[in-house]
């Protein structure tokens, strides 16, 4: 473990914020950055790995600016990353609510969400660029929601008292990948984009320049139809390959997520920062079984109107629990809406790391309402009695469907009437990993800590400190691939222009291949007995009970214990079955476990040093006396960096970026008043 | 709530490569609940493969929330298995009988190549997407959003039309493996919108040639498509996609 008493704090310069006001701050950047002029960026080739929000809008304008870029994704299809599950919406300061809102509001409520553990910088540059998204997105074509006066409808979400959030029905995310596929795929036509489908970057290629400095000039990819590797070579890499929420096996992402490239490149030097930092989604449909791939997320902005509860009187939920009685039989004064009683000015809507905390104690305390007491209800009786059973099913009729698909329960469906009130099944909901706030630590221009290497959208750490609020996400994906990276990467391959195409037949190149040739024949070797998924669900429940909602020493100390004799049983008694030649998809998942493992380690080893509670990392020893989290501003306010120490066996090392923040006072987060 | 067991045979079909013969192989007594998905029961058959050292069923899959498109499979004869309006990952054990013998297969299209087991090759749909698929215009240049009000019926019938999640199974639910519906969704989507307007002629121009050259086939008015869609994309599409095209072909 790395001594924190004296460990390394990185030199400010390093995060490259520029000069001035923090309003100007990007404004001055973009006036004084240095720019590749049209003739010079036909010259200059850009790979980026991940075709999400990120990727697929970087790709496009870089190939639109006139660099060639080569652009990979593990799905069959561009369309097809995990962006495309986004339901809720996406964010943005245009105030056509006329509601107050401003890019300084959002500003304000991102660094606030986020615990006042994001960069300030980063933050108003994000909110900045924030209006300049749903432009181009309209125009592209994107059927967001609309009024009758065909103008653009808005929603509320979690962490905000303004309406800013932009929605295409439920489906916003995959609304706003295909415009960006389709911008990609002009591209493609073109010419200015090579798409490379069904590969998977397993190494980056580093390259020692002639001044001495290394910088990242390309990577080994799989082919995993031909199971062969393939080199590429580039004058700058961007990765774009979104979070690592799979480390929990169980978790709202898509099965394929995976943090293996990202891993790649922090073994190559790039740092890794706030890996503690895991956010856990209130919403989610609960575990029903031990059968189970993934859990199901229903969108936040079902608390708009749905009310979340659990009983007042614990007989009352012993009895849900056997499932003796129903939701629908426990009358209005029965029932505990523990959010609006413990936050009035919120009250439903408040973060995502505080609703999640809250439903976790009420199920801890014995008021869980399923039989395995891991569930809460959400109900929308209330809102049905309010609103009509049209209006309610029009707003959130896909997830009702969806639910019911699921469970085999129709929420929303008249159950009951006592005293007067019709009361509605409501649905219920646990909490499941599903964001993650933490990933490679990138400066201002978005670059890593590697030359020539950069990371957008999930997988890099920037804009949301701590905790992320709903519908910002898909906000920093297409503000980093569309307006940001395309700028702030112009500054690095300025000095790059006289540097003519790679070719792949160095020695880097051979040697970073034979380690992906040599890496997959070990796992092949191991000739265990223990399948992937076996494994991978083991390291899900060490992450989840230890490294999980609620964390606290000991049992981050047990967990690193555990997960080093994980790795030792992945090591020795893998089975991976088939042969490396063609497709093997066993043998790309048991790739991807082994940088799990490590991934895992890591989140422990950050949650461990950072003695304090913020956002989604909560250590029950940093507690208010009303159970909220403790924040420690005089010693815990940085960015911490972890450095690979050559061996996923050795503890990394922990370098601090210390935050400084101009504009914003750092306050306790309050969401009561 | 205990978990009642159910079992059910699963006859699949295992192709070894592009160019392998493939044949059915079943797999009988496989262990899962009502609860459980069909590609979790998949998963737990896969398992069981692996225990025993053999390789698992190769099919794409990847949100299994039926929204990325990925998952394909043709089960008991329709694409998607049985349930409508919902795609092979949406779909749980309790829509089969206790002890059913269920047929897995991939899609079968000439356009749509086996690459290995249940898993197809539907680059095809890329290809046509490239040919027009889009507003052509550079990102930074857009005016301000609320500039260009659109009347929410339009926007509401574009964001149908949107929906299509690009999985092929009209494609594979058609008898002469057509793409019509496939392409014609996002013919639709940019045709409703003003934005769309300016390239309507040549974008359908363009998508249509490339879906012949692709190997697609003709349209016979049949509805199969439609009727297979999860997402519910509508027949409707395709009779304006042939207006427009007939109206674009006039012209040049
Ligand atoms: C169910 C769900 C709902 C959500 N809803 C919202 C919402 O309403 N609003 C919001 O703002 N956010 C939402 N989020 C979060 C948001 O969707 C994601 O954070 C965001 O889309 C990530 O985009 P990305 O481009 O960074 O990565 P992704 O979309 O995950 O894309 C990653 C890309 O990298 C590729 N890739 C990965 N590894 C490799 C490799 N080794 N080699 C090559 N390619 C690789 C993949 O193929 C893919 O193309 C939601 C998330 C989930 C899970
Ligand atoms: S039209 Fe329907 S069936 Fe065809 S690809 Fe789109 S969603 Fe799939
Ligand atoms: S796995 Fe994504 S639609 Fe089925």
């Amino acid at each position: 473990m790395a001594n924190l008493d004296n460990v390394k704090i990185m030199n400010p310069a390093d995060s490259k914020i520029p000069e001035g006001p923090i309003a100007e701050k990007w404004t001055n950047y973009k006036a004084h950055q240095k720019l590749v002029n049209p003739a010079n960026k036909r010259k200059l080739d850009v790979i980026v790995v991940g075709t999400g929000l990120a990727g697929a809008s970087a790709a496009s304008t870089l190939a639109e600016l006139g660099f060639n870029v080569l652009n990979f994704c593990i799905q069959d299809s561009p369309r097809r990353a995990h962006s495309i599950a986004a339901q809720g919406g996406i964010n943005a300061a245009k105030n056509y609510q006329n509601d107050g809102d401003s890019v300084y509001r959002l500003f304000y409520d991102t660094v606030k969400g986020g615990d006042y553990r994001a960069r300030e910088a980063n933050v108003y540059r994000l909110a900045e660029v924030a209006n300049n998204i749903i432009d181009q997105c309209v125009a592209q074509g994107v059927p967001f929601a609309r009024e009758y006066g065909g103008l653009l409808a808005n929603r509320s979400f979690g962490g905000a008292q303004v309406s800013r959030t932009f929605y295409a029905k439920g489906q916003t995310g995959q609304q706003l990948l295909l415009g960006a596929y389709s911008s990609l795929n002009r591209q493609i036509q073109l010419g200015k984009v090579k798409s490379y489908n069904r590969y998977e970057m397993h190494e980056l290629v580093l390259i020692k320049d002639k001044d001495g400095v290394e910088r990242a000039r390309g990577i080994i990819a799989k082919n995993l139809v031909t199971g062969k590797f393939e080199r590429f070579a580039a004058h700058a890499v961007v990765i774009a390959t979104g979070g690592y929420g799979n480390t929990y096996f169980l978790s709202t992402n898509a099965m394929g997520c995976n943090c293996s490239a990202a891993m790649a490149c922090y073994r190559k030097g790039a740092y890794f920062a706030n890996p503690a930092f895991v956010q856990i989604h209130p919403t989610c449909i609960p575990v029903h079984g031990d059968k189970q791939s993934k859990l199901t997320l229903m969108s936040e902005s079902l608390r708009n109107d749905g009310r979340i509860w659990v009983p007042k009187n614990i007989e009352d939920a012993v009895k849900l629990q056997k499932g003796q009685i129903k939701g629908s039989d426990i009358p209005e004064e029965d029932r505990d809406y523990y959010l609006e009683r413990r936050y009035p000015a919120f009250g439903n809507l408040v973060p995502r790391d505080v609703a999640s905390r809250a439903a976790k104690e009420r199920c801890d305390a014995g008021f869980g309402v399923n039989n395995t007491g891991l569930a809460v209800f959400l109900d929308f009786s209330e809102a049905i009695n309010r609103l009509g059973i049209d209006v309610v099913r029009q707003r959130y009729g896909n997830l009702f469907d969806m639910y019911e698909e699921i469970t085999d329960v129709n929420p929303g469906e008249f159950a009951n009437e006592k005293n007067g009130v019709k009361y509605y099944n409501p649905m219920m909901i646990f909490p499941a990993i599903h964001y993650t706030m933490g990933g490679i630590w990138v400066d201002y221009e978005l670059q890593t800590s590697v030359k020539g290497l950069f990371a957008i959208g999930e997988c890099n750490f920037s804009d949301h400190g701590a905790n992320r609020l709903g519908a910002s996400a898909l906000m920093q994906g297409l503000a980093d691939g569309y307006f940001v990276l395309p700028y702030t990467i112009q500054n690095y391959l300025s000095d790059q222009i006289t540097v003519p195409h790679f070719q792949t037949n160095t020695p880097e190149f051979d040697a970073a291949e034979a380690k992906c040739i040599a890496d997959e024949e070990k796992l092949m070797n191991i000739k265990g007995t223990r399948s992937v998924d076996s494994i991978h669900k083991e390291l899900g429940h060490i992450m989840w009970e230890y490294v999980g909602m609620a964390r606290d020493k000991e049992g981050l100390e047990l967990a690193i214990s555990k997960l080093k004799d994980l790795r030792k049983t992945f090591e020795k008694d893998l089975f991976v079955p088939g042969t490396m030649d063609g497709m093997n998809i066993e043998l790309d998942k048991a790739f991807r476990l082994n940088d799990f493992i490590t991934m895992g380690e890591l989140i422990a080893y950050d949650a461990l040093s950072r003695n304090e509670s913020c956002g989604g990392h909560f250590r029950t020893e940093y507690q208010t006396e009303e159970g909220e989290a403790k924040r420690d501003d005089q010693n815990c306010f940085y960015v911490s960096c972890w450095e690979y120490e050559g061996s996923d066996d050795k503890a990394p090392e922990l370098i601090k970026e210390p935050l400084h923040y101009e504009a914003i006072k750092v306050q306790t987060r309050n969401y009561k008043s | 709530m205990e978990e009642n067991i159910m079992k059910v045979n699963l006859r699949v079909w295992r192709q070894a490569g592009p160019k392998a013969q493939g044949a059915f192989v079943t797999y009988n007594n496989v262990e899962t609940t009502p609860d459980t998905s069909f590609l979790e029961t998949l998963d737990i058959l896969n398992e069981t493969l692996i225990e025993k050292g053999e390789e698992p069923i190769v099919f794409d899959h990847d949100c299994r929330e039926g929204i990325c498109g990925m998952c394909s499979l043709y089960i008991n004869g329709h694409p998607h298995g049985p349930a409508t309006g919902a795609t092979t990952c949406q779909l749980y054990m309790r829509r089969f009988a206790n002890g059913e013998t269920i047929t897995v297969e991939p899609w079968r299209s000439a356009a749509f190549p086996v690459i290995k087991d249940l898993m197809v090759d539907r680059n095809a749909f890329d290809k046509i997407q490239q040919a027009g698929g889009y507003v052509s215009f550079n990102c930074g240049g857009a005016q301000d959003a609320n500039n260009l009000p659109i009347s929410k019926v339009k926007a509401d019938e574009a964001m149908d039309s949107a929906s299509c999640i690009g999985c092929g199974a009209c494609v594979a639910a058609c008898k002469n493996g057509s793409a019509m519906l496939f392409v014609s969704a996002k013919i639709s989507q940019l045709a409703l919108l003003p934005q769309g307007e300016v390239e309507k002629d040549r974008r359908v121009r363009a998508m249509v040639a490339k879906m012949d050259e692709l190997g697609f086939g003709n349209c016979t008015n049949t509805g199969a498509c439609a009727a297979e869609c999860p997402k519910n994309i509508k027949l409707a599409n395709i009779g304006r996609m042939n207006r427009m095209f007939i109206a674009a072909k006039c012209k040049e």
